[in-house]
């Protein structure tokens, strides 16, 4: 374990403009991507109503603003229509990023009744629902179903599909279907490998010429369909060269709390070593969002080393993100092994070349789905790691 | 949708009256002191000026009103090129209806 840093608050970080209220981990599907801690299961105990609505006075009173309620998939709650009206009615903009199961007529006009402004319908696949989608058998119909819910209570509509080796051929039919179920955005977002979707990247991680094909055949329907659809497209962070600034810069601008409510930076900053993470149930808003270490940590650039501490961009990329510096240099204060001016960037090259390969023999092993046993068995895992 | 077709209704002189886009809201926020314009996962923060004409687009204002409601209120003139050329940004942004309805 490293030794604490010395915490140098940023002067004045600005106010934590985006909540993301985690409502729950339960989930339906099993996706092999999936976020959520990967020991999940150990996170069972769910923050209450009251709870909840007290959250969202006080992060709405600390200066939030947007607030999405994800998950899990957050309409396992039956209390979200309640949340959602007390967000509406103290001002948030309200986005459910759902991925469309358990949303019927009832519940859509519940939530339109509660003032909701925006649904995210996600694409969730696992390989059979994925031969579902490409035949457009049952999930073409779920989906058409939810899609026209959307449009008849007129929200705008905002579709996400995980991109990966498994689907990333097929983003013309991915596209095509967006369009033909109305959606005027569609993000095309390449899986990041964290969480299950770590435990799956031998699998998941898309080879360069598939992705190199789908940015070429992304780039031609956008000039194909013009002002029908806006389409974002993002590529691994394993294919830059630079890291992304992550979330915007750890705790300057999200903040995360999850079904326990354990208050985080960004959703996966639970697996950092050696960072004591607040929880709404012991703290408000404020005090964790300018007073806590776990928000302090990794502010600013005061606890940056070489290369990023000399780096002319370190401002605008802040070292990159977190957990993987933590997951692949094994130092949470290192830089983003994605930046080619790491030490440990021949790490990301290798699983790229590899994947790249066409001898690759990973990408058939069978994938880890995301369910409740399983998350299970590896939280036991890990714990006797962290115990041994 | 109703008043989509209301704007549409108001023919050659829609236009005239810009309107804040369905898709966007627009409101005051405290903690930034500023007007911010939300959608669908994102908001744009907007500087003083910015603030103070959208704000005034809400359908009901010609071009020439919100000009001299500006320039009362800042004690300027000469206003109509920067309003102006604003609200085209805003129309390209699709922060403005395309149709706007009549005062």
């Amino acid at each position: 374990m490293n030794a604490p840093l010395p915490v140098t608050p940023v002067a004045s970080p600005g106010p934590p403009l985006w909540l993301l209220a985690e409502v729950t981990y339960r989930c339906p599907l099993h996706c092999a991507f999936c976020y959520n801690p990967v020991d999940f299961a150990r996170h069972d105990s769910e923050l209450a109503t009251e709870d909840w609505l007290r959250v969202l006075r006080e992060a709405r009173a600390a200066g939030s603003v947007q607030c999405g309620f994800s998950g899990g998939e957050p309409l396992m709650r039956d209390d979200l229509e309640i949340l959602v009206a007390e967000a509406h009615r103290l001002g948030f903009y309200t986005n459910l990023l759902t991925s469309g199961v358990g949303l019927d007529a009832r519940r859509a006009q519940a939530l339109r009744e509660a003032g909701l402004d925006h649904i995210q319908l996600s694409f969730q696949d696992s390989t059979r629902e994925l031969n579902d989608f490409l035949s457009h058998t049952r999930t073409f119909d779920l989906k058409q179903r939810v899609a026209g819910l959307i449009k008849h209570n007129g929200w705008p509509m905002v579709m996400n599909c995980v991109i990966h080796r498994l689907n990333i051929d097929y983003v013309e039919n991915i596209i095509d279907m967006a369009v033909e179920l109305g959606a005027e955005y569609l993000e095309l977002a390449n899986s990041q490998y964290y969480s299950w979707a770590l435990l799956n990247r031998d699998q998941l991680m898309p080879s360069r010429a598939q992705l190199e094909r789908a940015e070429r055949i992304v780039n031609e329907c956008r000039q194909r369909l013009g002002d029908r659809i806006r389409i974002f497209f993002v590529v691994p962070d394993y294919y830059e060269t630079r890291p992304k600034k992550c979330m915007n810069g750890w705790g300057e601008v999200f903040l995360t709390v999850t079904p326990d409510g354990t208050a985080l930076p960004c959703h996966t900053a639970r697996m950092l070593p050696g960072l004591d993470f607040p929880n709404v149930r012991d703290m408000d808003v404020k005090s964790i969002w300018y007073g806590s270490e776990g928000f302090s940590r990794y502010r600013g650039d005061a606890w940056m080393k070489d290369p990023c501490r000399s780096c002319p961009d370190k401002e605008k990329d802040r070292g990159g993100c977190r957990c993987q510096a933590w997951m692949l240099a094994g130092d949470p204060a290192a830089a983003d092994p994605v930046c080619d001016k790491s030490p440990h960037h021949s790490k990301v090259v290798q699983v790229v070349e590899q994947a790249s390969d066409p001898g690759w023999k990973g990408g058939a092993k069978p994938l880890i789905f995301r369910d409740l046993r399983r998350s299970r068995e590896l939280g036991a895992l890990e714990k006797s790691a962290a115990d041994g | 949708m109703s008043r989509e077709n209301i704007a549409e209704a108001a023919g050659p002189l829609a236009g005239a009256c810009p309107k804040v886009s369905r898709r966007f809201r627009l409101q005051w926020e405290e903690a930034q002191q500023s007007w911010v314009l939300l959608y669908p996962e994102g908001m744009v923060r907007l500087n003083r000026s910015a603030g103070e004409i959208l704000r005034r687009c809400d359908g009901t204002r010609t071009l020439e009103t919100i000009v001299g409601e500006l320039e009362q209120s800042f004690g300027a003139s000469d206003l109509t090129a920067d309003v102006s050329a604003f609200i085209d940004m805003a129309r390209q942004q699709q922060w403005l209806e395309a149709r706007a309805g009549r005062p």
